[in-house]
């Protein structure tokens, strides 16, 4: 891989969305060395994915948000940073190796200091059913509007909570797609537990486009409230959706398409493969990296940003991104910078304002979280709750033992898809916590690498050796 | 205080299978496990369940746990996912093959015939997939591989069933020495008994530095690697006579390498970081020997913490120096086949104070001549 103009870094950035962007930005513009690398063949992340190829080019149909990223991109351009696109972090060490796979070849490069920017991810759904084709997450379909501009034309139901499902069936029906029903899981009583934290929501520009929103997809789906149970039957297919409401009414409907959301989480895949303390998060029901106020993780020299720091908005991402990308800076001695961190620090807070309403509003239910008897939780190794219930019953007492009985979690997608529930679903079988039952014990590669790749890596780059730290 | 036959420091294998055959003599027993057993080395090794290649100090153990394993399913409730198609040991030079013959030839004259010579034609028709250079090597038919969580687990609920008590998430302080009794403290609160079992793994060695009885121990942390799965070829375990590898095939299809290559270990925050340098060497070899996995991708990599003896023989046996004190400790990267015999030998030593395995190789007091 000679792509790279160097091997070691003042600030390697992984993660190209608007965190990991501003981080970026902001080292290169002060003058450090700046490595970004992006597994997306563009810039943008989930939120501004596609931002610099979209085939879309009618600005509202994706809405305004979207279109902001081309000024944070500007800046990055402007910056002198390196980026590296379609780059795959597969490992980072306590000594700031970072392992990168790029078009079939792999190389070590050492950094002085890290951003792990990584984003998150769709908060695990598992229904009955929830495997058939026909099933798919509202992430992957707004994946496919982004880059390919394709809409379901189906007969087509959305599921679950959460801004984003809003916002993706208001984008879906902007752009001529189909929604026949929309299944809003959000439980009854959530509002009025959220309303004492709502003042600081009311203040944001996010209250203003949230209404919008909301308006615009209840005048065009139908939209059933406070749904306690939803299973995807079919034989091979997705054939039908089948619902109840918390007031005991049952409903179905014929559909080819379902889309599942409720909600996104930190993507902590690789924070933790680091040896980074993480903590539960009682109020978003999620793992998150233990950070100090400028974003630095337990292990010294490897900061966090974005909404793998826990779940903040594009806002709150950006800001992140500057305040890690400055402390980062202020701690390897390029001075000058600390008025800018703390201009950052105060963007930060501004940013934050609000978020604690969503949080409460929007927590998703138990028995959507929690499966039981045959819904498969681990997709990879077709493990269902019943079985890890009855693992349980003979002494598995975490995710890690876990996998000794069952394989959870040791399939290609590391435990992403299943990591969250398996916690949950353990902690309610043993009567106790999510963070006295744990996660699994993550590990370099957190991405899938080939032997050759390995066997070829080049080794011991001399400039690694030279690097004093 | 709490009053026991005996205690044991340790919840890997090794300390599970004393206190299960502590039970079964009779001895009431509490064994300390700091985090949950199999968290270390005895639930994430490689599996290799082998008499192949072993020192002659080790045989016997090792011959007598052989037979543990082909019943395993009798003895712990759970076939622990044994599967034996033999081991080999590839010769990859003449000069390879040379220490080969003269291996077989020292064990036959010793009474062990548990190792065979294999010509280079007899290693093809085992390891068709096997690079066209191999001049032959050794076999050990009855070998194989287990699930090692599963075991180690099963062993541990097995001694719980029979009455041990299992303290996990409990770390044991420093023992000390009163009245003719061991005490340990532990989660708060008092044991004591007259036998004292050390089964502590990598940490082993600080706890016989405290107790007078300094072992060369070092902690390391060897690397395994598992692929994707990748269309069945090969149905023995893979060893290496002189590059560090050894590799098998699951039943899934997925393949595990390994070998020695060690990365870093820290024992106080139970931390491991794998040395990709190292692993590198790994890959290299094994895309040489079978140029079918070139393409087959790595989905995890790990390390464990085990407890290495300057001459890579455990310690299992009595303290030299105190009374009701054992050691079952240093099983520098091969004690998980060792297991079950050394926890048979250890309530053996506890409750009747010999043992007919013999196990003279096996004794700290080789350190103290030295
Ligand atoms: C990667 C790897 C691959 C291997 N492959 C093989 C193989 O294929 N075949 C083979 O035969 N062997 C293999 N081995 C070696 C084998 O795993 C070990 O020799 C064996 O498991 C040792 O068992 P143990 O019970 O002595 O140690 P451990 O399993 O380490 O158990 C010791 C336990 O003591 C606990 N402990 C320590 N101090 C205290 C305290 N103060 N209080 C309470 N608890 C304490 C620890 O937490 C630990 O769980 C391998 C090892 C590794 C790491």
């Amino acid at each position: 891989m000679s792509v790279l103009r160097s091997d070691n870094y003042d600030l390697v950035v992984v993660g190209a969305g608007p965190a990991g962007i501003a981080a970026a930005a902001a080292a290169a513009k002060a003058g450090a060395t700046t490595l970004l690398l992006d597994e997306n063949a563009g810039p943008g992340g989930q939120v501004w994915r596609g931002l610099t190829s979209t085939p879309l080019t009618n600005r509202d149909m994706l809405g305004k948000d979207f279109w902001d990223g081309q000024l944070e991109l500007e800046k990055l351009r402007s910056s002198g940073a390196e980026v590296l696109q379609r780059a795959t972090v597969w490992s980072i060490d306590p000594s700031l190796q970072v392992g990168i796979s790029h078009g079939g070849a792999s190389r070590i490069v050492q950094a002085r200091r890290i951003v792990i920017a990584t984003g998150a991810m769709e908060r695990p759904f598992p229904i009955p059913g929830w495997t058939l084709p026909g099933v798919m997450t509202a992430g992957a379909a707004q994946t496919m509007l982004k880059s390919s501009g394709l809409v379901p034309s189906e007969p087509t139901v959305i599921a679950g909570q959460g801004p984003l499902l809003w916002l993706l069936a208001g984008q879906i029906l902007r752009m001529g797609g189909r929604i026949d029903v929309m299944l809003d899981t959000t439980p009854k009583g959530a509002f009025a537990a959220a309303l004492p934290k709502a003042f600081g929501f009311l203040t944001t520009p996010y209250f203003r486009k949230g209404l919008k929103m909301l308006r615009e997809v209840r005048s065009k789906v139908r939209i059933i409230k406070h749904v306690t149970r939803i299973e995807a039957q079919g034989d091979g297919q997705l054939e039908r959706v089948v619902w109840e409401t918390a007031g005991g009414k049952r409903g179905e409907m014929a559909s080819r398409l379902l889309l599942l959301h409720q909600g996104v989480v930190p993507n902590v895949n690789l924070a933790m493969s680091t040896g980074a303390a993480h903590d539960w998060d009682g109020l978003q029901l999620c793992w998150r990296p233990r950070l100090d106020d400028d974003g630095q993780t337990t292990v010294p020299g490897i900061y966090v940003a974005g909404d793998g720091a826990g779940i903040g908005g594009v806002g709150v991402a950006l800001a992140r991104g500057r305040v890690a990308a400055r402390a980062a800076l202020t701690s390897l001695g390029k001075s000058g910078q600390d008025a800018d961190l703390s201009a950052a620090r105060a963007e930060l807070a501004k940013a934050n304002r609000g978020r604690e309403f969503l949080d409460l509003l929007y927590k998703p239910a138990e028995q959507f979280r929690i499966p039981e008897g045959d819904t498969i939780v681990c997709r990879c190794e077709e493990v269902r709750a019943s079985d890890i219930r009855s693992a349980v019953d003979i002494g598995a007492s975490g995710p890690n033992q876990l996998k000794a009985y069952l394989r959870t979690g040791m399939g290609p997608c590391q435990g992403r898809l299943c990591g969250l529930t398996v916690t949950e679903l353990m902690a309610k079988a043993r009567g106790t916590t999510p963070e006295q039952i744990g996660y699994y014990r993550l590990r370099a590669p957190v991405k899938p690498l080939t032997l050759s790749e390995l066997a070829d890596l080049p080794m011991e780059p001399e400039a690694v050796k030279a690097v004093v730290r | 205080m709490i009053r026991r036959d005996a205690l044991i420091i340790g919840g890997g294998i090794h300390g599970c299978a004393t206190a299960l055959n502590l039970r079964h003599a009779g001895a009431s027993v509490t064994l300390f496990e700091k985090d949950y057993a199999g968290r270390h080395a005895s639930g994430v090794n490689a599996g290799g369940v082998r008499m192949l290649s072993r020192h002659v100090a080790e045989i016997p153990l090792s011959l007598r746990s052989m037979e543990i394993w082909e019943r395993i399913g009798d003895v712990v409730g759970d076939d622990c996912a044994l599967d034996c198609h033999g081991q080999v040991l590839v010769a990859e030079t003449d000069s390879d093959f040379e220490d080969c013959k003269a291996r077989v030839a020292e064990l036959n004259a010793l009474g062990f015939t548990h190792e065979e010579l294999l010509s280079a034609a007899e290693i093809r028709a085992i390891l068709p997939a096997v690079a066209e250079t191999c001049r032959g090597g050794i076999i050990s038919r009855r070998d194989g591989a287990a699930q090692p969580a599963r075991a180690t687990t099963a062993f541990r609920r097995k001694a719980g069933e029979l009455g041990a008590d299992i303290r996990e998430g409990v770390a044991a302080g420093m023992p000390r020495f009163e009245r003719g009794l061991w005490h340990v403290e532990a989660g708060g609160e008092e044991f004591a008994a007259p036998n004292l079992v050390i089964a502590a793994g990598a940490w082993a060695g600080r706890i016989a530095a405290h107790l007078g009885d300094p072992i060369p121990m070092e902690p390391v942390a060897p690397m395994l690697m598992i692929t994707s799965r990748v269309p069945h070829f090969i149905d023995p375990v893979v060893i290496l006579r002189s590059r560090i590898l050894s590799f098998k095939q699951f039943p899934n299809g997925t393949l595990l390498i390994g070998g020695g290559h060690l990365g870093k270990a820290d024992l106080d925050t139970n931390g491991t970081v794998l040395d990709w340098n190292k692993l590198q060497t790994s890959a290299r070899t094994v895309s040489e020997l079978f140029p079918v996995m070139r393409n087959a991708t790595i989905v995890r990599a790990w390390a464990g913490i085990e407890g290495k003896l300057s001459d890579d023989l455990p310690v299992v046996g009595p303290s030299p120096r105190h009374k009701g004190l054992f050691y079952q400790c240093g099983f520098s990267l091969h004690g998980f086949q060792l297991g079950p015999a050394a926890g048979a030998v250890m309530a053996e030593l506890v409750t009747e104070g010999r043992t007919p395995t013999d196990i003279s190789g096996l004794s700290m007091a080789r350190f103290n001549a030295s």
